[in-house]
């Protein structure tokens, strides 16, 4: 995050100052929502392809694939979120996110129903998300911005990517 | 022609510290009550070839002393010589001496010359001690050349030439002597002439023509040695009857001779062209050679260019091999692509879309096989240990045999340099700390001698090298009163073992009663631990007093390969380890015993072995196989757990890459890893103790 | 040009042997050993053979003999790489069909003229 504000603080001194307080975020669909994450986080997208399915782990993680070498979970963020689940068609896509975990970077894929653009939020317009009445549980959620007209949930990455009995376990 | 000669020392410095290395693990196994003659075979190729390579290489000193120790091991290799054990410490000691001078040479420092004079002392002192009979061969080849060639330098007073009589052996043409070539060189020395004698050649009937019969009367003008002529017929000697005199001022064969008599003679022989065919001769030969120039001497190696250890890596064949394959794949991938390209219409997308999907694995394949360049068997980092027990044993008057398993199971490069400090560490710490005086050991009812195993596996996801020991373990009350005076811990404060033993890795701790300058000063663990976190690995220690301790270090691994058998589950491919699949069976209803609540077992021989249905415990959905007797049972063995795996069916056997699950994911229990497969998709790798945990629960 | 088989089990010799035969103009195959290079001869025609003794999976002595009994390589001159301690090793090889050998340590200028000597 404070990666994003750097950066673009730099190239803003010359510039408008609403854009001076921009962040770009890469939004995509998920049912009848729009979520967003911060594009500094976005490693790459792919399309839908089988994974190998891990066995007893929760049901939003649904296996892993190969990226270049590297063995990399994808989760599904309609299981994760309880949305409901949609079959996956050639439109479904996997937004490779990366995070870090105590000093390492780790990559995860997440599935979406479709990504939907790259736009520039204001940081200043960003509200803090409600304490009730959104689907998905707060803890996701960093906060809220309006596009067009329409609501954006702009998603934590560190805590999406957090993998449930794993991370807290170590921790203790 | 001169060579740059210094452009082939990093290579005879690598090989030399390989055969120093091999000399050692040898000279170690040796057993003197039972010698093993090709132990001692590698140990003298070993020492031949540094010899040979140090002498060609111009580092003299280097040769000479192996020269003696060359000596040494040639005459136990004969059988000349009692092996013992002073004679093997002593060669020990002149490996570790060799291995110094030649890490001098390679940095451009000077040799220690009193050490080498010592060590030198040491071998002849074996050498001339028990066997005075076989001083030093080489000064008796020596005196030898010294008496012929003073006996010719007698005859060469007043010469004119030689007069040789020169009459091969029949077998002469197949020692791939031809005797053009001493023509041809005995031109080169002065004036020749040659007259060729038939008179031993049969008749055409029964000529072999692979054999030669001809006699030369050669005689050779001008001021030369006999040493010279020597030289020429030196391959030969024994593949002739020969007479060399000085040639008298009157000859008695002349020009005209030669060229009125040979070919008449070779008329009335009748078989001219066979003759001459067999023995390849033909005057005008002689006659058109010209001497070949005397080539420049080769130039001093230039001083500057002082070696400095560059970072090399000796690679398997194999390996190399599988690299050029996928480089040709890749190269026709390449071309296929461009042929798509050239003239482009939307009808080839499909063609296209293939050809990168197959660009795509040509590129992974290619990186997953450059990343196994890197990857060595740990035996790199083992192969030092039985010389530092062996040494340290002695030195501590314990008696400690080494265990060594898991030699071949493959680590990265960086891996096999940074692990074998900590492991010299903590090998130590066993030894010294660890393995009882021989009388404590009796005294507590254990053998005398004291076991220490040196392991390597891979094991969920890690490479895991333990270092185990059945000497007295560690004791919790007094590390953790030790803990308390150093004020690491508070007086009430409650511990579990780990914690207890965890105390050893504080800066500053040491238990050892007496310090010895084995294990250091409690400046050891601490470090170990760093350097072992550094890598991203972790440490662990089982102990039992009085048993002995377990110390297991965990590294990730970059890389790994193993040898995998796959299975399928439905949809799923999993990989077994070949190593712990005993064997593969159909099974028979007769054979499976159900215990209420206890699960499945099957008899097999004399054992009941738990049943572990893979479909189940990994809920395939999609399993083909839900009766026994539908699928397969693959019997496996893990940490001394066996079970039979039930599985759908066996698909191939392959080598496969080891990648960590952990590295973007968790662990999961009965998976030890995963795998990309040709077709790029990932497979698991089971873990086969884990599995059987998994399916006691 | 001449093809050569250079034996030796040592990597720096190999590469010094090969170098300066190739640096000559001589064609050359190495092997690491007597069974590496007897599978190179049988699949190429060398023109000579130049060979270490002392080696593992199958000696340079061994070799030789291996070498003459096949028809291409009857005739062939064979040269041995042996040290001056190696005189019953001289013999030894020249039974089983050695043309000669070049004494080690040696440098490039003399093995080049023992090869020239006796490739003409």
């Amino acid at each position: 995050m404070n990666e994003a504000s750097n950066l673009t603080e730099v190239e803003t001194e010359d510039e408008q100052k609403q854009v001076a307080n921009a962040i770009q975020f890469l939004s995509f669909i998920l049912g009848n929502e729009q979520y967003a994450v911060d594009i500094l986080r976005v490693q790459e997208i792919r399309s839908w392809e089988p994974v190998s399915r891990i066995p007893n782990v929760p049901s939003y993680e649904k296996g892993v694939v190969n990226l270049r070498g590297a063995i990399v979970p994808v989760i599904d963020l309609r299981d994760k979120f309880n949305l409901g689940h949609a079959e996956y068609t050639p439109m479904t896509v996997v937004v490779i996110l990366q995070t870090e975990v105590k000093g390492k970077n780790r990559i995860m894929g997440v599935v979406v129903d479709a990504v939907s653009n790259v736009i520039d939020i204001d940081k200043t317009t960003i509200q803090s998300p409600p304490e009730f009445g959104t689907k998905v549980s707060t803890e996701y959620i960093n906060g809220l911005a309006a596009v067009d007209e329409q609501m954006v949930m702009l998603l934590d990455v560190d805590k999406l990517l957090k993998l449930d009995d794993v991370d807290e376990e170590d921790e203790s | 022609m001169s060579i740059d000669m210094a452009q082939f020392h990093q290579v005879f410095f690598e090989e030399s510290f390989e055969g120093l290395d091999a000399m050692e693990s040898g000279l170690l196994n040796l057993d003197m009550g039972d010698v093993d003659t090709e132990e001692i075979n590698t140990i003298f190729r070993a020492a031949h070839s540094i010899k040979g390579g140090s002498g060609t290489f111009g580092f003299t000193s280097v040769s000479d002393f192996t020269h003696v120790m060359e000596t040494l091991l040639d005459e136990m290799r004969d059988g000349r010589r009692q092996i013992t054990q002073t004679a093997l410490d002593v060669l020990l000691g002149s490996v570790d001496c060799l291995r110094e001078m030649l890490t001098a040479i390679q940095d451009g420092d000077e040799i220690n010359e009193s050490r080498v004079a010592e060590h030198k002392k040491e071998l002849d002192k074996e050498l001339n001690g028990e066997s005075a009979e076989t001083p030093q061969i080489q000064n008796v080849a020596q005196s030898i050349d010294t008496v012929e060639s003073s006996d010719a330098a007698n005859e060469n007073v007043g010469q004119t030439g030689w007069h040789i009589v020169f009459s091969p052996h029949a077998h002469l043409l197949k020692t791939g002597n031809d005797p053009v070539r001493m023509f041809r060189e005995l031109k080169e020395l002065g004036e020749l002439t040659a007259i060729v004698d038939l008179q031993g050649v049969p008749s055409l009937y029964d000529l072999d023509p692979e054999d030669c019969h001809l006699s030369w009367d050669l005689k050779v003008e001008g001021d030369i040695s006999r040493e010279e002529i020597d030289d020429i017929f030196d391959w030969v000697e024994d593949d002739c009857d020969m007479a060399i005199q000085v040639l008298a001022n009157n000859s008695p064969i002349s020009q005209s001779e030669t060229i009125d008599t040979e070919p008449n003679q070779l008329k009335s022989g009748g078989s001219s062209e066979q003759i001459s065919e067999a023995s390849n001769i033909k005057p005008q030969d002689i006659k058109t050679v010209q001497p070949v120039k005397k080539s420049a001497k080769p130039k001093p190696e230039k001083k500057d260019s002082k070696p400095k250890g560059s970072s090399s890596i000796r690679v398997d064949t194999a390996k190399i091999d599988t690299l050029i394959n996928m480089v040709g794949e890749l190269v026709i991938t390449q071309s296929m692509l461009s042929l798509v390209g050239e003239d482009f219409s939307p009808h080839k997308l499909e063609q296209l879309k293939n050809g990168i999907t197959q660009l795509g694995r040509n590129t992974r394949e290619l990186q997953e096989s450059v990343m196994n360049i890197r990857m060595l068997p740990i035996s790199f980092v083992f192969s030092r240990f039985p010389r530092l027990v062996h040494d340290l044993s002695t030195k501590l008057n314990k008696k400690i045999e080494l265990k060594l398993s898991g030699e071949n199971t493959e680590v990265d490069k960086t891996v096999v340099e940074l692990i074998s400090d900590p492991l010299v560490h903590l090998v130590r710490n066993s030894l010294d700390h660890g393995i009882e005086m021989p009388e404590d050991r009796v005294a507590a009812g254990k053998p005398e001698t004291g076991t220490v195993n040196l392991n390597a596996y891979h094991r969920g996801g890690n490479i895991v090298i333990e270092v185990v020991d059945d000497g007295k373990g560690l004791n919790k009350e007094v590390l953790r009163a030790k803990a308390i005076e150093k004020g690491l811990i508070e007086e009430d404060a409650i511990l579990t073992d780990k914690q207890t033993y965890e105390l050893i890795f504080h800066a500053g701790f040491s238990t050892a009663e007496k310090l010895t300058d084995v294990s250091g000063r409690g400046v050891g663990m601490d470090v170990v631990r760093k350097n072992i976190q550094s890598l991203g690995g972790n440490i662990e220690i089982e102990s039992e007093l009085g048993k002995g301790s377990t110390i297991a270090i965990h590294l990730p691994l970059t890389l790994a390969i193993l040898d995998g058998q796959s299975v399928a589950v439905g949809d799923e491919t999993y990989i077994v380890p070949l190593i712990s699949i005993i064997e593969t069976l159909n099974i028979d209803e007769s054979m499976v015993n159900r215990v209420a609540g206890k699960g499945e077992t099957f008899r097999l021989r004399d054992e009941y072995l738990p049943i572990v249905r893979m479909h189940e415990i990994f809920s395939v959905e999609t399993a083909k196989a839900t009766r026994l007797t539908e699928g397969l049972l693959v019997v496996v063995e893990g940490q001394g757990m066996r079970c039979g795996l039930f599985v759908d069916d066996l698909l191939g056997q392959q080598q496969v890459v080891i990648k960590s699950l952990e590295a973007n994911y968790r662990r999961v229990e009965g998976i030890s890893g995963a795998t990309i497969l040709g077709d790029g998709s990932v497979a698991l790798i089971l873990d086969i103790p884990g599995l059987v945990r998994l399916s006691n629960l | 040009m001449a093809t050569i088989l250079a034996v030796d089990d040592s990597a720096s010799m190999r590469q010094m042997v090969t170098f300066t035969l190739k640096g000559a103009g001589f064609d050359v195959v190495d092997a690491v050993d007597g069974v590496d290079a007897l599978n190179k001869a049988k699949t190429n025609k060398f023109d000579l053979v130049v060979t270490d003794v002392n080696m593992p999976n199958k000696d340079g002595i061994t070799l030789i003999k291996d070498l003459r009994a096949l028809p291409d390589y009857k005739f062939i001159p064979m040269l041995m790489l042996t040290t001056e301690s190696g005189t019953d090793k001289k013999m030894q090889g020249k039974a089983a069909g050695a043309t000669g050998w070049i004494v080690k340590p040696f440098n490039p200028d003399q093995l080049l003229k023992t090869v020239k000597k006796v490739l003409g």
